[in-house]
C-alpha cells in the first residue's frame, strides 16, 4: 500500500483565541447569567430591586435631610418640620457620653482615646504572626499595663508591679515545669501572688509616683466600657479557659468532673442570669463590709462565662492534634507541662484561634446586657439619661443607628478577620 | 491590667475583712466619701445633667447627709440602682444609704431588715391619660391597657386597685421610665401610672403635655424616704436627724441665705449649734446641720429648685407642705 | 532466652507521693479537693455571716405566698392572688412558648437565607449576605429593642380602630374583618372548643400522625413492589375527612371568635402581644442568620461529586437534593442547629428588656423585686434554664449517635 501522505496544508502556528461571541461577555451576559437566566429569577431580580428600592428610598431622605447642629428634639422638630430628615444633633451633642459615659471627666478623654489608638499596634502582632516579626509581640504583652495606667489612671507603680509579677510568675513556670505541671501553675502563682503584694504596698506608699489622676470604675461607661469588659474579659478568659480545657482533659477523675461541671454549668444558663448573680447575688458571698464594685463583680463573671466557652473551643483545638504530637512529645522525655508548654498548647491554641475569636464577637456583643443590670454602657446610655432627658426623649432611631454602626464595624471587622485567618489555617494544612 | 484587677480585689477583701463590722460612720469618715444609691434617672428627683453631675430632690439628700458627716456636699458617690438592685445594693454595704423614691412598707422594714429614717415625699400612685381618651376617672378603665415601671410596689397596687374595683386590665410591665413613657406616648397603652410625682415629672417633658391628665384617682399612699440597713441605728440617727434638721430648717424659717444671721429662738441655735451639743449626740460636731443646709438650703428651697412650681416639673407641695400650712410635714423638736 | 522482668515491685513510700506518676496524681487530687473544699467553706461561711448580720435566711416559703401582681400572657390560669409559685410556672411556660416558636421561625428564616445567599441571582445573594452580616454583628439586645420600639411606633395606634365617640366610623378597621395590626399587639380570631371541642382536636391531632404512618407505608410498599403510591391526594383525604365527619357528627363544637372591638381594645380573639412579637421576631431573625450561615456551610460541604453522581444515575433534579444533597447535608448542619436553639431558649432570658413576662420577667423580675429574695430567685431561675440545656444537650448526643457514619 502506498504511503501517499500528501499534506495540503499544515498549520505551524496557534490560531489566536477568538473573541467569545457577543451574547458571551460584557455587562449584558453578566445581567443575564445572573439577574434574568430564568423567569422565576427575573421575577427575584425584580423583587430584590424593589426591596432595595425601599430601603434607600426611606434611608436616603433620612440622612440626607437630617440635621447635626440644633441643641434639643424640640428645635429638631422645627428645623426638620416633617422634611423625613434624622435628628442627628443628638449624636453631635452626646457623642462624648455615648462614647465614654457621662461620668468620665471629660479633660481625660484623651487617655481612653490613646488606649484604643494603641489597640491598633499591640493586636496585629498576635494577629498576623506570619506577617509581623516576633519582637513586636512585645508590644501586645505591654499593652494591657499600659490600657490598665491610661484608663484607670492612679500611679505608674500599680501596672508595673502586675507586669511584674506576671513575668515572675511565668519564669517560676518555665524553671518548674520539669518538676511536673501542678508544682510549676503552683511556683508561677505564688510568685506572681508575692510580688504583686510586694508591689502592691509599694504602690500604696507612694500613690503619686509618675500618677495620671485616677478615675474609679464605676466612672466608666458608654461604648468604652463594652470596650473594656470584652477586651478585659477575653483576654482574662483565655489563660482560665486553657486550664478549664486541660482540666477537662485530665485523667484524674476529680479534676474533670469539676471542670465538666463547671463548664456545662456556666454554659447552660444564660449571661443575663449569671449578671443577676454579680449585682445581687455574689455581694453575699464576699467577706461581710468587703467592697468590690459591681464593674469588678461583671468582669468576674463575664470572664467565668467566656471562659467555659473559649474551654470549649480550645478543647476542640486539642482533640484535633494528632496523636503522633503527644506520643512525640512523650518520646523525648518531656513530661506533661513541658510537652503542653512546648509542643501541644502553641499548635492547639493556633488551631483555636478563629474559634476564640467568634467566641470574643460573641462576647463583646453580649456587653451590652449589662445595661440590664443599671450599667450605663452604650445601650445603658441611650436607654436611660439619653432617652430619658428632657432635651432628646424621643431620638430613637438616630441614637440607635448610631450603636448599630459602632457594634458593626467592631464585630464585622473581628469576624472577617477570623474568617480571613481560617483560609490560612486550611492552606497551611494541605 | 487583667492581673491588677484580681490583685486588687484580693487586697480589697484583705482590707475589708480586717476592718469588718466597722461602723458605717467611720466606714464613711475613712472612704471620704458617702455611697449614695439613686434612681437611673427619674426628672427631678434624680438625674445626672449635660456635665454628668447628679441633680434632684433626693440627691439633695444625699448631700446633706454627706456635708453634715463630711463637710462637703460633693463628696457623694452616686450608684445607680434599678428597682431590682437597689436593697441588695443597701444590704451588701455597696451604698450606705439610699435615697430613690423608695416606699416606706411593712415588709421592706422588718422583713427585708431597712431602716427608714423618715419621708422626704408624700407620694401615691395616679393614673396618667390621653386627654382624648375621654375618661375622668380610673374606674372607667375597664379593659384597658396600663403601662407600668416594674420593680416598684406599683405593680401590686394596680393590681389590687383593679381587683377591688371588680374590673379587668391589660398590664404592661417595662423596666425603665423612658421606655414606659415612649410606648404610652406612641398610644401602645392607654394609661400610664407611677406615682404622681414621677407622672408630673415626665408629662413635663412630653411635646404636648396638654394633651395628658392625671385622674384624680389616687390609688395609694407612697410615703418616699431615704433608708439605712437595719442594725447600726446611729448611722440611722444621723440619716433621720439630717432629714429632719431640713425640714425643721423650713419650719423655723432657716434659709441657706440666713445661716449665719443672730437668731433669737433657742430651737435656731440648738440646731445651727450655737447652744447646747446636739451634734456630738450623735457623733458629729456641732456645725453639721449648719453645713447640710448649706448645701441646698432647708427642704422648701430643695423643694423649690427641683421640683416645684418654678421648675419644669412643677409640682404643687400638697401634702409635702409644713404641718402648719396644712401638709404632713412635721418634724421631731430639736431638744 | 530473654524474659521480660516485671518492673521492680517496691514498698509505697511516702516520697513517692510526690515523685511517682502512679500516685502523684492521687496527691493532685487530694490537695484540689482540699482547696475546693475550703474554698466553698469560705463563700458558705461568709453567706452564712452575711446573712446573719442582715437578719435574713433562706427560704422557699415565698412560693407560696400570694404573688400580688398581674400577668398579661397567661398560658394557664392565673390571678394576682395566686401563688409566686404559679406565677412561676407561668413564666416558665411562657419562656418556652417564645423560644419554641422563635426555633421554628428562625430555622425558617435561617433556611430560607442560607439556600438564597447560594442563588445564582446576583442581587438576591447579596442582599442575603448583607442581612446575615447585619444582623450576626449587631447585638441581639439592640435588635429587640429597635424592634420593640418599631411595633410602637410604626404599627396602627389601636385608637384608630376604637369607634369614635361622636359614633363615625372608625379610622381603620379589622383586615379581611378577622385580625388587626395594631401597635397593642396584633389580634387574630381564636378557636373555641364546647362540649366535645376536644374530640375534633384529638382527631385532628390523630389525623397528622396517620399521614405519617401512611407515608412511611407508601415508602415500604414502593420498596418491596416498585411501584410507587399516590401520596399528596390520600394524605389530604387523611387529613381533613375524619376530622370534618368528628365536627359534624359533634354537632359543630369547635367555633371561630373574633376579635371585637370593646371600650378599649379589642375583646376576644387571641392577643399577640407587641412584647411578644418583638421578642419572638427579633430573636427570629437574629439566629436566623447563624442558621443561615449553617445552611450555606453545610450544603457547600456536599462535594459537587455526589450531585453529579446521581445526577449520572438519572436521578431527577429535585430528587437529588431531596435524596442525595439533603440527607448528607443535615449530619453537618444539625449540631449547629441544635446549639442555634439552646442559644434562642437562653436569649429569651431578654424579655425582660421589652417586658415580656417570661421566667425572667416574673420570677426573676417581679417576684425578686417584691420578696427580695435575691439568692432563692436566681438559683431557681439559673437552675430552670441549666435543665432546658441539659435537656436540648441530651437529645443533640442522642442524635448524633444516631446519624453517624456507621461503617459496615
Amino acid at each position: 500500500m502506498a504511503q501517499d501522505h500528501s499534506t495540503a496544508f499544515v498549520r505551524t502556528q496557534e490560531i489566536p483565541p477568538a473573541p467569545p461571541p457577543p451574547g458571551e461577555t460584557g455587562a449584558v451576559h453578566w445581567i443575564k447569567t445572573n439577574l434574568i437566566s430564568s423567569v422565576p429569577n427575573a421575577i427575584a431580580t425584580a423583587v430584590g430591586i424593589y426591596v432595595v428600592y425601599w430601603l434607600l428610598s426611606g434611608l436616603i431622605p433620612w440622612i440626607v435631610n437630617g440635621t447635626w447642629v440644633t441643641n434639643n428634639i424640640r428645635e429638631c422638630r422645627e428645623v426638620l418640620a416633617g422634611s423625613g430628615g434624622g435628628c442627628f444633633s443628638v449624636l453631635t451633642e452626646r457623642y462624648a457620653q455615648m462614647l465614654f459615659g457621662f461620668e468620665y471627666p471629660s479633660e481625660f478623654y484623651w487617655r481612653p482615646s490613646l488606649a484604643f489608638a494603641l489597640l491598633f499596634f499591640a493586636v496585629p502582632p498576635a494577629l498576623f504572626p506570619m506577617y509581623l516579626p516576633r519582637w513586636m509581640l512585645i508590644a501586645t504583652g505591654l499593652y494591657p499595663f499600659v490600657a490598665f495606667w491610661l484608663i484607670w489612671g492612679g500611679t505608674i507603680l500599680t501596672p508595673i508591679g502586675a507586669l511584674a509579677g506576671v513575668m515572675v510568675g511565668y519564669y517560676a513556670f518555665t524553671k518548674l515545669d520539669k518538676y511536673g505541671f501542678a508544682a510549676a501553675l503552683g511556683g508561677g502563682v505564688v510568685g506572681a501572688w508575692v510580688v504583686w503584694q510586694a508591689f502592691g504596698m509599694i504602690a500604696g506608699g507612694m500613690p503619686g509616683f509618675i500618677a495620671l489622676e485616677a478615675v474609679e470604675s464605676r466612672n466608666m461607661g458608654g461604648f468604652m466600657l463594652n470596650m473594656i469588659l470584652g477586651v478585659v474579659c477575653v483576654s482574662l478568659s483565655i489563660p482560665l479557659g486553657i486550664v478549664l480545657a486541660l482540666g477537662r482533659q485530665s485523667s484524674m477523675p476529680l479534676i474533670k468532673i469539676v471542670c465538666v461541671v463547671f463548664i456545662e454549668f456556666v454554659r447552660g444558663v444564660p449571661l443575663i442570669t449569671l449578671l443577676f448573680v454579680a449585682n445581687v447575688v455574689l455581694a453575699y458571698f464576699f467577706p461581710p463590709d468587703s467592697n468590690i464594685d459591681l464593674i469588678l463583680r461583671v468582669i468576674i463573671m463575664i470572664t467565668m462565662f467566656s471562659a467555659a466557652y473559649i474551654a470549649e473551643v480550645i478543647r476542640g483545638g486539642l482533640a484535633a492534634l494528632p496523636t503522633g504530637q503527644y506520643e512525640a512529645a512523650d518520646s523525648l522525655g518531656l513530661n506533661y507541662a513541658q510537652a503542653m508548654r512546648l509542643i501541644i498548647l502553641p499548635q492547639a491554641l493556633k488551631i483555636s484561634i478563629p474559634g476564640i475569636v467568634n467566641v470574643a464577637v460573641g462576647l463583646f456583643k453580649d456587653t451590652t446586657l449589662v445595661s440590664v443590670i443599671s450599667m450605663f454602657d452604650l445601650v445603658g446610655m441611650i436607654r436611660g439619661p439619653i432617652l430619658s432627658s428632657t432635651d432628646w426623649a424621643g431620638v430613637y432611631w438616630e441614637t440607635w443607628a448610631f450603636a448599630c454602626i459602632l457594634f458593626f464595624v467592631v464585630c464585622f471587622g473581628i469576624s472577617k478577620y477570623s474568617q480571613w485567618l481560617e483560609g490560612q489555617l486550611r492552606t497551611d494544612r494541605h | 491590667m487583667k492581673k491588677t484587677l484580681f490583685l486588687g480585689a484580693l487586697a480589697a477583701t484583705t482590707l475589708a475583712a480586717s476592718g469588718a463590722f466597722a461602723s458605717t460612720l467611720d466606714e464613711v469618715k475613712a472612704r471620704g466619701t458617702l455611697n449614695c444609691g439613686v434612681t437611673t434617672g427619674v426628672p427631678g428627683f434624680a438625674e445626672p445633667d449635660a456635665n454628668g453631675v447628679w441633680q434632684g430632690f433626693d440627691v439633695a439628700v444625699c448631700r446633706a447627709v454627706a456635708a453634715a458627716v463630711l463637710g462637703d456636699g460633693n463628696a457623694v458617690t452616686f450608684v445607680p440602682t434599678t428597682g431590682k438592685t437597689r436593697f441588695t445594693a443597701l444590704a451588701s454595704g455597696e451604698i450606705d444609704l439610699l435615697a430613690r423614691n423608695t416606699t416606706w412598707t411593712f415588709s421592706r422594714d422588718t422583713d427585708l431588715k431597712f431602716e427608714f429614717v423618715g419621708v422626704n415625699y408624700y407620694d401615691g400612685q395616679g393614673f396618667m391619660v390621653p386627654k382624648d381618651l375621654g375618661v375622668s376617672s380610673a374606674t372607667e378603665l375597664d379593659g384597658a391597657t396600663v403601662c407600668i415601671q416594674t420593680g416598684t410596689t406599683t405593680e401590686l397596687n394596680l393590681a389590687d386597685f383593679f381587683r377591688s374595683n371588680n374590673i379587668s386590665y391589660e398590664p404592661v410591665p417595662i423596666e425603665t421610665g423612658s421606655e414606659a413613657v415612649q410606648q404610652y406616648l406612641a398610644g401602645a397603652c392607654d394609661v400610664y401610672t407611677t406615682d404622681r410625682s414621677a407622672l408630673a415629672a415626665q408629662r413635663a417633658n412630653f411635646e404636648t403635655p396638654d394633651a395628658h391628665v392625671l385622674l384624680p384617682d389616687v390609688v395609694s399612699k407612697e410615703p418616699l424616704g431615704p433608708l439605712v440597713r437595719h442594725g447600726d441605728n446611729e448611722w440611722g440617727d444621723i440619716a433621720r436627724w439630717t432629714l429632719n434638721a431640713l425640714i425643721t430648717a423650713e419650719e423655723l424659717g432657716v434659709t441657706s441665705a440666713n445661716l449665719d444671721a443672730e437668731s433669737g429662738n433657742p430651737e435656731v441655735n440648738r440646731l445651727l449649734g450655737r447652744e447646747g451639743d446636739l451634734g456630738a449626740m450623735i457623733g458629729l460636731d456641732a456645725e453639721w446641720a449648719k453645713r447640710a443646709l448649706a448645701v441646698g438650703g432647708n427642704y422648701g428651697e430643695i423643694f423649690a429648685s427641683n421640683i416645684g412650681s418654678e421648675t419644669p416639673i412643677g409640682l404643687a407641695r400638697g401634702l409635702n407642705a409644713q404641718w402648719k400650712d396644712g401638709g404632713l410635714l412635721y418634724s421631731p423638736p430639736f431638744r | 532466652m530473654t524474659t521480660l522482668s516485671d518492673p521492680p515491685k517496691s514498698d509505697f513510700r511516702i516520697g513517692m507521693l510526690l515523685s511517682d506518676t502512679r500516685y502523684r496524681s492521687y496527691t493532685f487530687q487530694f490537695i484540689a479537693l482540699m482547696a475546693i473544699i475550703l474554698s466553698v467553706s469560705y463563700l458558705v461561711s461568709n453567706l452564712l455571716a452575711n446573712l446573719d448580720r442582715l437578719g435574713q435566711d433562706l427560704s422557699y416559703e415565698f412560693l407560696g405566698a400570694p404573688a400580688g401582681y398581674d400577668i398579661n400572657q397567661q398560658p394557664i390560669p392565673y390571678n394576682s392572688q395566686d401563688t409566686h409559685l404559679r406565677a412561676t410556672v407561668v413564666g416558665a411556660m411562657n419562656t418556652l412558648i417564645v423560644a419554641f416558636l422563635a426555633c421554628v421561625t428562625a430555622t425558617i428564616f435561617g433556611v430560607i437565607a442560607g439556600v438564597l445567599r447560594l442563588s445564582n441571582n446576583w442581587i438576591i445573594s447579596k442582599l442575603m449576605s448583607v442581612y446575615v452580616e447585619i444582623f450576626r454583628n449587631i447585638p441581639v439586645l439592640i435588635w429587640l429593642i429597635i424592634i420593640f420600639t418599631i411595633t410602637a411606633n410604626v404599627f396602627a395606634p389601636i385608637a384608630e380602630f376604637r369607634i369614635p365617640r361622636d359614633g363615625s366610623d372608625p379610622a381603620r378597621t379589622l383586615i379581611f374583618g378577622v385580625m388587626a395590626f395594631t401597635n397593642q399587639g396584633v389580634f387574630v380570631p381564636r378557636l373555641t372548643f364546647d362540649a366535645g371541642g376536644m374530640f375534633v382536636f384529638w382527631t385532628f391531632i390523630a389525623s397528622i400522625i396517620g399521614i405519617f404512618v401512611y407515608k412511611s407505608y407508601v415508602k415500604k410498599h414502593l420498596f418491596a413492589t416498585g411501584k410507587e403510591l399516590p401520596f399528596w391526594l390520600p394524605a389530604l383525604a387523611i387529613l381533613v375527612v375524619p376530622t370534618l365527619v368528628m365536627y359534624l357528627v359533634l354537632g359543630r363544637p369547635v367555633g371561630v371568635q373574633l376579635p371585637e372591638m370593646g371600650r378599649f381594645r379589642f375583646e376576644g380573639g387571641l392577643q399577640l402581644r407587641t412584647s411578644f412579637i418583638a421578642l419572638w421576631f427579633a430573636l427570629s431573625i437574629y439566629t436566623g442568620a447563624f442558621i443561615a450561615e449553617n445552611v450555606r456551610a453545610g450544603i457547600l460541604a456536599i462535594s459537587k461529586g455526589q450531585t453529579e453522581a446521581a445526577a449520572a444515575l438519572g436521578i431527577r433534579p429535585g430528587r437529588i437534593m431531596s435524596l442525595v444533597v439533603l440527607p448528607q447535608a443535615l449530619r453537618v448542619i444539625i449540631p449547629p442547629l441544635i446549639s442555634q436553639y439552646l442559644n434562642i431558649t437562653k436569649n429569651s432570658s431578654l424579655a425582660i428588656a421589652v417586658g415580656y413576662m417570661d421566667l425572667t420577667g416574673t420570677l426573676g423580675g417581679i417576684t425578686l423585686n417584691q420578696t427580695g429574695r435575691a439568692i432563692e430567685c436566681v438559683l431557681l431561675l439559673m437552675l430552670f434554664y441549666l435543665t432546658i440545656s441539659l435537656l436540648i444537650s441530651l437529645f443533640m448526643n442522642w442524635y448524633n449517635n444516631s446519624v453517624k457514619l456507621k461503617e459496615r
